[in-house]
């Protein structure tokens, strides 16, 4: 990227030079509903999906507060067993499949993909509007499924209940997560082929910036792991609706295929989920650490590392399943396995802050809660992966205390960091930073409220998809429930004031965090095609820490 | 894909070679996805078959092996069609790649039909599990009638599975014909070409998979 | 320490401190690691946090290869560590001893059924004595349902279609939670037990005041009632193996293959007998499926793992005539044209047995007549 880093300038600083008054940028390029419904800017499409996502997280974060409501007394007095079960499975799928796959690859890496590289657009513009266009259809079906009677066999779906017993709308909740899964494998065949063929000039495998890394490698999971599970849900539903036993042992089918089959797309699923989150966290840390990362070809090969291993340690979900012995050894020691990479770069995170210039803005604050987050609840996957171990705290509320310190206190948290750090780029506006910090201080402490009791309630032995409980349970229940109240209040904020930004917002330059990355060296919203002149990159992605030694080279070009 | 004649070059890319290069591996990569929907369900099939070989067996007699195989010398000929097509497009003879793009979607429309015609004959000879199924009929000793709808079921969904993208191919190829009586393509731009070539060798590619999995796994007194 | 204590569930069985151990050494780790962690971000940003008014000054520090080695072998090792320990809890699960006490569970929505070898079912309870193990043969009688019982930290899934094991040995009288932990439709948390840990002898007493035959007695009378004896008969004009001592051996097919005869085994040979056909037979054994639910299979298997030599049952047919009465019958009994018969010309009559006689099965209790 350019050799030029802009001073350093605290965010009181005066307004930077006035940019042209006829500055038009991908927002005002066009107007009217057409310009965004048929957009192929890899920007706008990033927006839409920025709007359909931040709506499926509050339907399915709605859908919590219900099962935490209901989980305040142990005899479930809120809802009826059914309509429990119709909530978590709510929960899970949208979460799951509507929410944490797809947000950050096609929100963040939409936007930034492109600009990170250097390139005008993604490889396949409009492959990536049908994506979206896709991705809607699968909401809107699972939405219907969802305010129409519900679908209750969890989001794991497992024979023989969801092909057989289940009462509830099953193949359309099937077909709706199939049409997600489509979408998911557009956007990552659309970025493998993007970061092969549209790099700048310069731009080496190893001048990549780590967000695009961990894009990458999320990409070649979704690609390889999504089809898997199109094809197994494809076949429960043609079990349900013929009335065969693909899966049925009553048949002669086999419920475990199932189960090998939904986690062998599931399991690197996970890795979906998070491997973006960390690519964030990569830019945040250095960013507001003024540093390189420490190990920057460590990080990039454990991303590769952690995308490959998670296609190993599918089984580990099924230690207690019924499957030999033998095959739960070796998936225990795989399951270790890919705990490194993942400890690697946690490391490498913290050692990034040694010697640093660190200041806490908003994306820095949660890219610190993630580490600690998400290195805790790691941790406590060294735990699952005890075989001895796990058979007493499987599909108990440990596990759920343990995904979701990994999903919520890490992949969401990242997702905040990466939102807050590009805010100014997407939008041209400044958030309010203590409105940020607030959330971000609010959103770590009632996440901890919320999980760490879970951790107690499942060793002690509550089970998972409890609609009532023991009462004994009652008292870390509460407590529970108490943090995510305040979760809620976290997660509210962001909503209102990054809007507010939107009307009220100071205006951002181009670079109101000085940070090295091309997307930096571009106005702040971006025009239409990025870059006025072709970036040409000349060194790696994190040179904080060259003194900005040519002052007053121009910012956009060489 | 783009309009006639009109520079093909879009905006994002740097030369139309960039562009071609592009498109090509994204075909590519989209074809690994296939590989992997396609091999999710076979791997699904092999533990049946593992499990309950002689049902299976005795139910892959039952297919109809004749148009399996008028199918498969089908369905290699249009591959080679659709080379031949890939090859004139690179070469600029407008109208042998018309000729070539018309006689692959004709021979893949041809396999659709002799397809149906199986379905059919298999619905006569009550091998629909759901709709036409006897399970009297399976009385041999060691097959289950359940079992050999386990592998009916295998059957119908690889075989339908590969009608869809063979369906899905038979339009793009119809398409691309049509592009090129328009002149569209040419030496300097038949990306179109070669790519949904790819998908039309990869979907024969299956189908040579799905004959010997489904058709010849049983011993057979008589082959037709 | 006691604080962590207080909030581990009991103890209830020999494996469950074992399981404890692991966990409080992987809490103590977690935390050291996590606190470490924690510690160094927490110091570096504070130590390094830039000064107001300084402008950044960073060294361009790239990495250190000797540190990434470190600290990804170190983990490694631990985590392998961990494996070999998490493993061997595993395997002491995963093989009950032989001399374990066995009973039987079939959960279905939502409740579980548990049948004692000596008769005794409940529903919901499980009544086992303290200090002996025992042997859990599960199944399910139509989706995955879970038993989990938290004291003893075992479980095992329940899957229909087949048997699975699941021991424990516990430690301490009492009553201990059982809950279902596989979703399993509506009341899935409402699928909950106890288990009822007894003192040895009240144990027994429990036991013994039931009202039924044991598994196996009443395994016996659905072999007799279903017609199996007819082909599993121990006489030259069986068409089919006898089945004494049969469990637990090796069985040698035809085909080539062996296996050995367990419960899944004895299972399959009844619902899909032409399976697994035995080398040497001829594969003429009808299925039984549809005809025999869950509880009826648990019996017949308990009693075809009951027979010892020389005890499978008897045929009316093939039943030895007893010795001819030396008084004879009521004239109204003989048949038309017979004089009355006396001791030395009249042919032995056959007197049909009122009940065919057999041994008791092994391990049963004879039953004391109704009560």
């Amino acid at each position: 990227m350019s050799s030029v880093i802009a001073p350093y300038r605290p965010q009181s600083a005066p307004e930077p030079a006035p940019v042209s008054q006829l500055d038009v940028n991908y927002l005002n390029a066009s107007y009217g509903v057409k310009s965004w419904l048929l957009t192929t800017d890899h920007k706008r499409i990033a927006l839409l999906y920025l709007v359909s996502l931040s709506l499926m997280f509050i339907i399915g974060g709605l859908a919590a507060t219900l099962i935490r409501l209901n989980l305040l007394t142990p005899t479930g007095s809120l809802v009826t067993a059914d309509t429990y079960n119709k909530l978590f499975s709510a929960h899970g799928i949208i979460m799951v499949f509507f929410f944490l796959v797809p947000v950050v690859p096609s929100v963040l890496g939409n936007f930034c993909l492109p600009l990170m590289i250097g390139a005008r657009d993604l490889a396949f513009p409009r492959l990536n509007l049908a994506s979206w266009y896709v991705y809607m259809t699968g909401a809107a079906l699972i939405l219907w499924v969802i305010f129409s009677g519900g679908v209750d066999t969890g989001w794991t779906f497992y024979t023989p209940f969801s092909s057989k017993a289940s009462h509830t709308d099953v193949v359309p909740a099937l077909v709706a997560i199939v049409f997600a899964g489509f979408s998911s494998i557009f956007t990552g065949l659309n970025f493998i082929v993007s970061v092969h063929r549209l790099r700048a000039p310069g731009m080496t495998w190893f001048r990549l910036p780590l967000f695009v890394w961990s894009l990458y490698a999320t990409s070649v999971i979704m690609l390889l792991a999504t089809p898997v599970l199109a094809a197994v849900l494809i076949l429960v539903g043609v079990e349900r609706l013929w009335g065969i036993g693909i899966f049925d042992p009553a048949l002669d089918g086999d419920p475990l295929l199932f189960q090998h089959l939904f986690w062998f797309y599931s399991h690197p699923a996970v890795y979906i989920m998070i491997l973006p989150g960390m690519g964030i966290i990569s830019e945040v840390i250095t960013c507001f650490s003024r540093k390189n990362i420490f190990g920057y070809k460590f990080v990039a090969f454990a991303s590769v590392g952690i995308a490959v291993l998670s296609f190993l340690v599918w089984a580990h979900h099924m230690f207690v399943a019924g499957q030999s012995a033998y095959s739960a050894l070796i998936f225990s020691l795989l399951s270790y396995l890919v705990g490194v990479p993942s400890a690697i770069k946690v490391f490498n995170w913290t050692a990034t802050l040694y010697k640093g210039s660190v200041t806490f803005h908003t994306p820095m604050l949660f890219a610190l809660g993630f580490i600690g987050l998400f290195t805790f609840g790691g941790l406590t996957g060294l735990m699952l992966a005890a075989l001895g171990l796990n058979v007493h705290v499987h599909d108990t509320y440990f596990v759920i205390a343990h995904f979701h310190f990994i999903m919520v206190g890490g992949m969401v948290m990242a997702y905040m960091a990466g939102l807050h750090y590009w805010w100014p780029k997407i939008t041209g506006r400044l958030y309010p930073e203590m409105w940020g910090r607030v959330a971000a201080m609010i959103i770590f402490i009632g996440f901890i409220l919320t999980f760490i009791p879970q951790f107690v309630l499942g060793y002690q032995g509550m089970v998972r998809r409890s609609h009532v409980y023991d009462p004994q349970f009652q008292v870390l229940n509460v407590l529970s429930t108490a943090g995510a109240s305040i979760l809620a209040v976290g997660y509210a904020l962001p909503l209102t004031y990054l809007i507010y930004s939107l009307f009220r917002g100071k205006k951002a330059g181009p670079n109101p965090w000085s940070a090295t990355g091309l997307e930096w060296q571009t106005p702040s919203p971006p025009p239409t095609h990025n870059f006025a002149v072709q970036p040409v990159v000349d060194c790696g992605p994190y040179e904080y820490s060259l003194q900005s030694a040519e002052l007053g080279a121009d910012v956009h070009g060489n | 894909m783009a309009t006639r004649n009109a520079s093909v070059r879009w905006h994002h890319f740097d030369s139309l070679q960039h562009q071609q290069e592009s498109t090509t591996l994204g075909m590519w990569v989209f074809l690994a996805t296939e590989v992997l929907v396609f091999g999710a369900i076979f791997t699904g099939y092999t533990v049946y078959r593992v499990a309950y070989t002689p049902s299976f067996e005795a139910a892959s007699r039952q297919l109809n092996l004749l148009i399996g195989g008028i199918n498969t010398i089908v369905l290699l000929t249009s591959s080679l069609t659709m080379a031949l097509s890939v090859q004139a497009a690179k070469s600029g003879q407008r109208r042998k790649l018309v000729r070539c793009l018309g006689l692959t979607a004709l021979m893949g429309i041809a396999f659709l039909g002799l397809k149906a015609v199986e379905y059919y004959g298999d619905y006569r000879d009550k091998l629909v599990p759901g709709l036409s199924f006897d399970p009297v009929q399976w009385t041999a000793p060691d097959v289950h009638p359940s079992q050999v709808q386990l592998f009916l079921i295998f059957y119908y969904c690889l075989t339908g599975l590969h009608a869809v993208h063979l369906t899905i191919g038979i339009v793009i190829i119809a398409i691309l014909a049509w592009m090129a009586r328009r002149n569209v393509f040419s030496p300097h731009y038949y990306a179109p070409v070669e790519i949904w070539g790819l998908y039309w060798h990869f979907v024969d590619l299956i189908w040579i998979f799905l004959l010997p999995l489904l058709y010849l796994i049983g011993t057979r007194d008589r082959w037709l | 320490m006691f604080a962590q204590m207080s909030f581990l569930p009991e103890q209830a069985s020999a494996v469950a401190g074992k399981v404890d151990a692991l966990f409080l050494f992987l809490l103590a780790l977690t935390g050291a690691v996590a606190l470490g962690v924690t510690v160094l971000i927490i110091g570096f940003a504070i130590r390094y946090r830039r000064r107001p008014g300084a402008e950044p000054a960073t060294p361009r520090i790239m990495g250190s290869t000797w540190m990434e080695v470190l600290w990804s072998t170190v983990p490694m090792v631990i985590f392998v560590g961990i494996f070999v320990w998490g493993a061997q809890i595993y395997l002491t699960m995963a093989q009950p001893p032989d001399d374990a006490l066995e009973i039987y569970v079939v959960g279905k929505q939502w409740m579980w059924k548990i049948q004692h070898p000596q008769g005794q079912r409940e529903i919901n309870e499980l009544h086992v004595p303290l200090g002996r193990p025992v042997k859990l043969t599960l199944t399910s009688e139509d989706v995955i349902h879970d038993f989990f019982v938290p004291a003893f930290r075992t479980k095992i899934d329940v899957l229909p279609g087949r048997y699975e094991h699941v021991w424990f040995q516990p430690t301490k009288t009492g009553r201990y939670r059982i809950y279902c932990a596989q979703y399993c439709g509506t009341n899935h948390s409402g699928m909950k037990g106890y288990v009822d840990v007894m003192e040895p002898a009240d144990f027994d007493a429990w036991l013994n005041n039931r009202a039924e035959g044991s598994l196996a007695l009443e395994g016996r009378k659905l072999f007799l009632k279903l017609q199996c004896i007819t082909c599993h008969s121990a006489n030259s004009r069986a068409k089919a193996p006898v089945l004494e001592n049969l469990y637990g051996q090796m069985v040698s097919l035809r085909g080539g293959q062996a296996v050995l005869a367990d419960d899944n085994y004895l299972r399959e040979s009844i619902l899909a007998p032409q399976a697994k056909v035995v080398l040497g037979w001829e594969p003429i054994m009808p299925t039984f499926q549809g005809q025999l639910d869950e509880e009826d299979l648990i019996k017949l298997i308990a009693f075809i793992k009951s027979l010892g030599p020389g005890q499978t049952p008897v045929r009316t047919e093939d039943a030895e005539p007893p010795i001819a009465p030396s008084i004879p019958t009521s004239p109204l009994l003989l048949p038309p044209g017979n004089a009355l018969p006396n001791s030395e010309s009249s042919p032995t009559i056959r007197q049909t047995p009122a009940v065919p006689s057999y041994t008791l099965p092994r391990g049963a209790v004879e039953k004391a007549g109704p009560p």
